[in-house]
């Protein structure tokens, strides 16, 4: 279903984040737009003429994407978080082990929002979904790795947040002298590695 | 590139800003960029500017700037009251020369244009302020001193009457894409008394209070893409339309959007003007 979004956009329901990627990942090929923005169920497209590209939309093929093309970014990370036992132990796990399923996790990048570079990583063990921090923090660090609800992230930049944090990386996942600010996209796959 | 352009006095709230940070959405960067870009372009025009040359964006006006060098400037968007100058016509301020604007008789925005473009780094290919991410230079301050750019042409138009400003407008909103999450008498609802903007409205959406919009289904709508002119509904049932700086996904449904032409209404708006909305024609 394609539903109109103002007089300029429209929303198509994909019904799945793999679906979106496929979406995503073609109308960056051929349409002349503002902005393509995919969602875990959704892609809102801006800009264009409507009556040009619902036809296209509907003629390419919606499947959904199992394997995103490319390696995995590896993320360096160290251990060593102020949330790891409350983590382990909500989990009912030792540390140990929530690192060995944090690591074991294979994460795609979902979605970006909540900040500029911020990608919400799909595809964390579910032993390891809990709850976000009742009492989010004034200030994360940049480069902060966490947990929260069935996702994982890195802290592109300094922000107050209220998910868990596991660890630290030195890898910088924004950089806005860049022509590509951001090293985790809709679709990118990741992995953790401690280090 | 000379500094040119000190701030005396910033008024309340005062940006830089252009036509914002186009094609990055999908990597969580906002648009962000003029709240009324119409009156963007009108000031720019008048001073012989490319339309998207950076400006300064006031908020309840109060702003004083003291002109190091000579340069045409020109006014747009909520007419105030200017020592040396007034509302949309280009006007010379003399090397040393300050100018004052006072508090809107009407509106909340005022856009100074001044000849050249204001110049500051550019990020993500925009020099505007974005207030949700950060982006962008910070806001201005006492003491900040912004340079010029060069013009693109010649000064071709003296003065550009413009009508007056509502407080009490009526906008039109294109339903959907989520009215579907509201009670049938959702969209009539939104679009039969009138809402007031409340005090916590800023760049990022003008937040209203007024009928309550009763969703007729429960639990969370996925997180999607969000446009400029989107009335979103939080639990609360009060809409909030979005601004030039709102987030680019979000994860409360949209009832309807308001048209681009109508926008720039909402943008002027102060806290405690009403709002009134009626269906877009189709």
């Amino acid at each position: 279903m394609i539903r109109r979004v103002g007089e300029r956009a429209l929303l198509v329901e994909t019904g799945s984040l793999a679906a979106s990627h496929r979406l995503d990942a073609r109308l960056r090929l051929l349409a002349d737009v503002e902005e393509i923005v995919p969602g875990p169920e959704t892609v809102l497209v801006v800009g264009g003429r409507a009556d040009r590209l619902i036809p296209l939309i509907e003629q390419l093929d919606h499947s959904p994407l199992h394997d995103p093309d490319g390696e995995p970014v590896e993320i360096p990370v160290v251990y060593d978080g102020a949330d790891l036992p409350d983590v382990a132990a909500l989990a009912g796990i030792s540390v140990d082990e929530v690192i060995a399923r944090h690591t074991a996790s294979e994460f795609v990048a979902g979605w970006l929002g909540f900040a500029p570079g911020f990608a919400y990583l799909v595809g964390l063990d579910p032993t390891l979904h809990v709850s976000r921090l009742d009492r989010p923090r004034t200030a994360v660090p940049a480069g902060s790795v966490a947990i929260a609800g069935a996702y994982s992230a890195v802290y592109p930049a300094a922000s107050p947040g209220g998910w868990r944090l596991l660890g630290r990386t030195t890898l910088p996942v924004w950089d806005v002298t860049s022509d590509s600010p951001a090293l985790l996209r809709p679709g990118t796959r990741v992995r953790m590695v401690a280090t | 590139m000379t500094p040119a352009v000190e701030v005396v006095a910033p008024g309340p709230y005062a940006t830089v800003q252009d036509f914002g940070r186009r094609g990055y959405a999908h990597l969580g960067v906002p648009r962000s960029g003029a709240a009324d870009l119409p009156s963007l372009r009108l000031a720019n025009r008048l001073v012989g500017n490319a339309e998207d040359a950076a400006a300064i964006e006031l908020t309840f006006g109060g702003a004083v700037l003291r002109f190091r060098r000579g340069a045409w400037v020109a006014l747009a968007g909520a007419p105030a009251p200017a020592s040396g100058g007034g509302m949309w016509a280009p006007f010379w301020m003399s090397p040393g020369a300050t100018l004052s604007v006072g508090m809107p008789y009407e509106g909340l925005r005022t856009y100074v244009a001044i000849r050249g473009g204001v110049c500051v780094p550019p990020v993500l290919g925009s020099m505007s302020t974005d207030s949700l991410s950060g982006l962008g230079p910070p806001p201005l301050t006492a003491g900040t001193v912004l340079a010029l750019g060069e013009p693109m042409s010649a000064i071709h138009a003296d003065v550009a009457p413009q009508r007056p400003i509502s407080a009490e407008p009526t906008v039109q909103v294109v339903r959907g894409p989520r009215d579907d999450w509201f009670t049938d008498d959702g969209f009539a609802t939104l679009c039969a008394g009138a809402y007031r903007v409340s005090q916590d409205s800023n760049r990022v959406g003008a937040r209203l209070a007024g009928t309550a919009l009763r969703r007729a289904r429960t639990g969370e709508l996925p997180s999607e893409g969000m446009v400029a002119g989107a009335v979103q509904v939080p639990p609360d049932g009060q809409p909030i339309v979005f601004l030039a700086d709102h987030p680019p996904t979000g994860g409360y449904p949209v009832i309807g959007v308001v048209t681009v032409a109508d926008l720039p209404k909402v943008a002027q708006l102060r806290p405690g003007d009403l709002l009134r909305f009626r269906p877009a024609r189709p």
